[in-house]
């Protein structure tokens, strides 16, 4: 695994200066899985906050080379990209090296619309990594709940109303999804967890066939927390296990890490503005459900890792 | 110049041409009636035939932005599809364009639903004829054949860089059995070149941005760019068509116009219906009735202008679509030759019928009883409607 010193020194695949939202997470998690390629990589992208805050013509924030189409196709665009990598590489048009290729996708364009599209690409085994930045909302059209949304929320498709109070269903596990594609590699982490994204994505880049990781971005803007708590918000999402760190390889589960004490569930909702109804009395009922849910799934990924 | 006479039906004439083209990756998806090309072309796959990276990707949708994702990574890039397939990519079509992509599609017309239906009609491909590709439309399997070829050196043009299908009707012409000629592989690899990508995404030492979002301040540029490179395919179709004819023989226009120098009626038709139109109208002739056709074989780019000029001289004009715009106003085909021909509007009369959805066959003799009916009509017999629908119970 490379060193700080190492990654430091490596040129930012995606320079500052671009326009996301002061405190989004999203280019630290792209910047932290770029830099763990030691070779080239071509980097595609789903249409959302991402793309839009990083190629507003005529101007790129990307030193590598960068392919956006639509929104429900990352998966298949890349495949596309990999394969022309193929063809040409075998036939001798272009140089014979190692070039690492990337999607990007919100969970928006993941869990969602773009989920047949990723399902086909992770099948046809193309030698790409896909990475789903999930921030758990449409935040690119203004917050419009996702299957990535958790139960609770308020977005402005689930708002708080007099009789419904923010998203009533429980979210995807797009992660166990992607785990019963029986592919080579199934990871999920934080970008506040630099070492354990950095070394997850460098074994990703390490071995071929379709890999994926699900890497947590929080959103200041549609979760509703000060700008400067976004890494302190990955921590809590990792620490009440909401969000635990694992990976899969070859279909063997491996927790990452292990919180020292897991924290209730309120520590990590009590800081955002989106979770703040259900601590109105009449919803509590509503957190207990939440922190059942949490520790039903932390228990059984416990269990899965001792297989 | 070696040509081999044999017997083909248009869908293996098209997996023909692509296996000659050798295109370095192509994606698809399974539909009917188009489904056959890409088994074909599986095959030579399978059998080591071709360079070809095969996708088969989930969807239509998916074909589409792998075949994306494959030419913006540098690569030349073929697709199949028909119908619902062509549908669903709709989005995609315009991506392709609007990223200036030379993308070659074999499409194989054939209705949309609903009702669903497999068979013939043009309503997939005029549901994408705003799209910003090329369409070429064909007679025959030697046609179909022919277009592919030439739609590699038209879409790759460096005035032109944009995404062209080639149809073909659905099971009259994918399906049928017909003689057609096929070249020499070196010959059309020796006409079509090699594919010399302008800024390959793969060249990561050049880093591109594709894709990129365009505001108020540069988006209308970049749309009027594209629009310019379909007014300049115009002269690259018919570079290309005649060089095709002086390398094979077949030299290639906008259009195919036949028995039309005198002609006081002319049916104007796009695809396999030009060649039921031909013995209608030689029959028409025997009865003393001077008919003609005009066979269109280029519909986008749209050639007004070289229309309106050859049918300059004919006075009654039927123009037979095999699509509905559902629009109140007639078929797609006859609103774009009627504001074509707006200018001389006073020396024709111009009439309509759509015809042939879901296959619905095209008899010789219906031909001939539309064209001597309006030639009648216009000697001050029984009138006619202007805009009808022929061969339907209603």
């Amino acid at each position: 695994m490379s060193n700080l010193k190492q990654l430091a020194t490596r040129r930012a695949p995606l320079c500052g200066g671009h326009r996301a939202c002061a405190g989004c997470s999203a280019p630290n998690v792209v910047r932290q899985v770029l830099m763990a390629s030691a070779d080239p990589v071509v980097v595609g992208s789903a249409t959302g906050c991402l793309e839009v805050t990083t190629t507003i013509f005529p101007y790129s924030a990307w030193n590598v080379p960068f392919v956006h189409s639509a929104f429900e196709n990352a998966g298949a665009s890349v495949s596309g990209i990999e394969a022309a990598y193929k063809s040409l590489k075998k036939q001798g048009k272009i140089a014979d090296e190692k070039i690492n290729f990337v999607a990007f996708g919100g969970d928006g364009g993941t869990y969602d619309i773009g989920f047949q599209s990723l399902s086909g690409a992770m099948e046809r085994g193309h030698n790409l990594l896909y990475v789903c930045y999930d921030n758990g909302a449409y935040m690119n059209t203004g917050i419009q709940r996702s299957s990535a949304t958790p139960r609770g929320a308020m977005t402005t498709t689930s708002p708080v109303g007099k009789v419904v109070q923010g998203k009533q269903q429980q979210r995807k596990d797009l992660t166990a999804c992607m785990v019963a594609h029986e592919i080579p590699y199934v990871a999920q982490t934080t970008p506040a967890h630099w070492r354990d994204l950095n070394a997850k994505a460098e074994y990703a880049f390490s071995i071929d066939g379709p890999k994926f990781m699900n890497v947590l971005a929080p959103c200041r803007l549609g979760w509703g927390f000060p700008m400067e708590l976004t890494m302190e918000m990955c921590r809590l999402a990792a620490d009440t296990c909401f969000w635990p760190l694992y990976e899969v390889v070859d279909g063997r589960y491996k927790l990452t890490y292990t919180p020292r004490e897991k924290k209730p569930i309120e520590d990590f909702l009590k800081l955002q503005t989106r979770f703040r109804h259900l601590f109105r009395p009449e919803n509590e009922h509503v957190i207990a459900e939440i922190q059942q849910e949490v520790d039903r799934k932390w228990e059984r990924l416990q269990k899965l890792c001792k297989l | 110049m070696g040509k081999t006479r044999v017997a083909r039906t248009g869908n293996e004439a098209m997996a023909e041409a692509i296996r000659q083209i050798n295109p370095d990756v192509v994606a698809a998806y399974p539909i009917t009636p188009a489904t056959e090309v890409m088994q074909i072309f599986a095959t030579y796959v399978a059998d080591g035939l071709v360079d070809t990276e095969l996708v088969p990707t989930e969807s239509e949708h998916s074909a589409m932005s792998a075949a994306i994702g494959s030419q913006v990574a540098g690569a030349r890039t073929m697709t199949a599809t028909s119908s619902q397939g062509l549908a669903l990519m709709y989005e995609m079509l315009y991506i392709a364009a609007g990223l200036r992509l030379p993308l070659i599609m074999a499409e194989v017309n054939r209705a949309l639903s609903a009702p669903i239906n497999i068979h013939c009609d043009h309503s997939d491909t005029m549901g994408g004829r705003d799209a910003g590709w090329i369409q070429i439309f064909s007679e025959n399997s030697q046609e179909a054949y022919d277009n592919l070829i030439q739609a590699v050196r038209i879409a790759e043009h460096k005035d032109v860089l944009l995404p062209i299908m080639v149809t073909t009707d659905g099971f009259i012409i994918s399906h049928a059995m017909e003689a057609m000629e096929i070249y020499d592989d070196k010959d059309v690899r020796g006409f079509i070149g090699t594919y010399k990508p302008l800024l390959p995404a793969l060249d990561h030492r050049n880093p591109i941005t594709v894709g990129a979002i365009d505001f108020v301040d540069y988006y209308f540029e970049h749309r009027r760019a594209v629009a310019q490179a379909m007014i300049n395919a115009k002269d690259v179709i018919l570079e290309v068509g005649r060089e095709f004819g002086r390398k094979f023989g077949q030299e290639y226009g906008f259009y195919e116009a036949y028995k039309l120098d005198d002609a006081e009626v002319a049916m104007v038709c796009l695809g396999s219906t030009a060649g039921t139109g031909k013995d209608a109208i030689d029959n028409l002739r025997k009865r003393g009735i001077k008919a003609g056709l005009l066979k269109i074989r280029v519909f986008r780019p749209f050639p007004a202008e070289e229309l309106a000029a050859r049918l300059r001289c004919v006075p009654q004009i039927c123009v037979l679509d095999r699509s509905d715009a559902l629009a109140a106003t007639g078929g797609p085909l006859f609103a774009e030759l009627l504001a074509a021909m707006y200018e001389d509007r006073s020396e024709h009369k111009i009439i309509n019928r759509i015809y042939g959805l879901g296959g619905r066959d095209i008899k010789v003799g219906e031909i001939e009883e539309l064209l001597s009916a309006q030639v009648s009509a216009a000697a001050g017999g029984k009138s006619i409607d202007r805009i009808a629908y022929l061969g339907v119970r209603e």
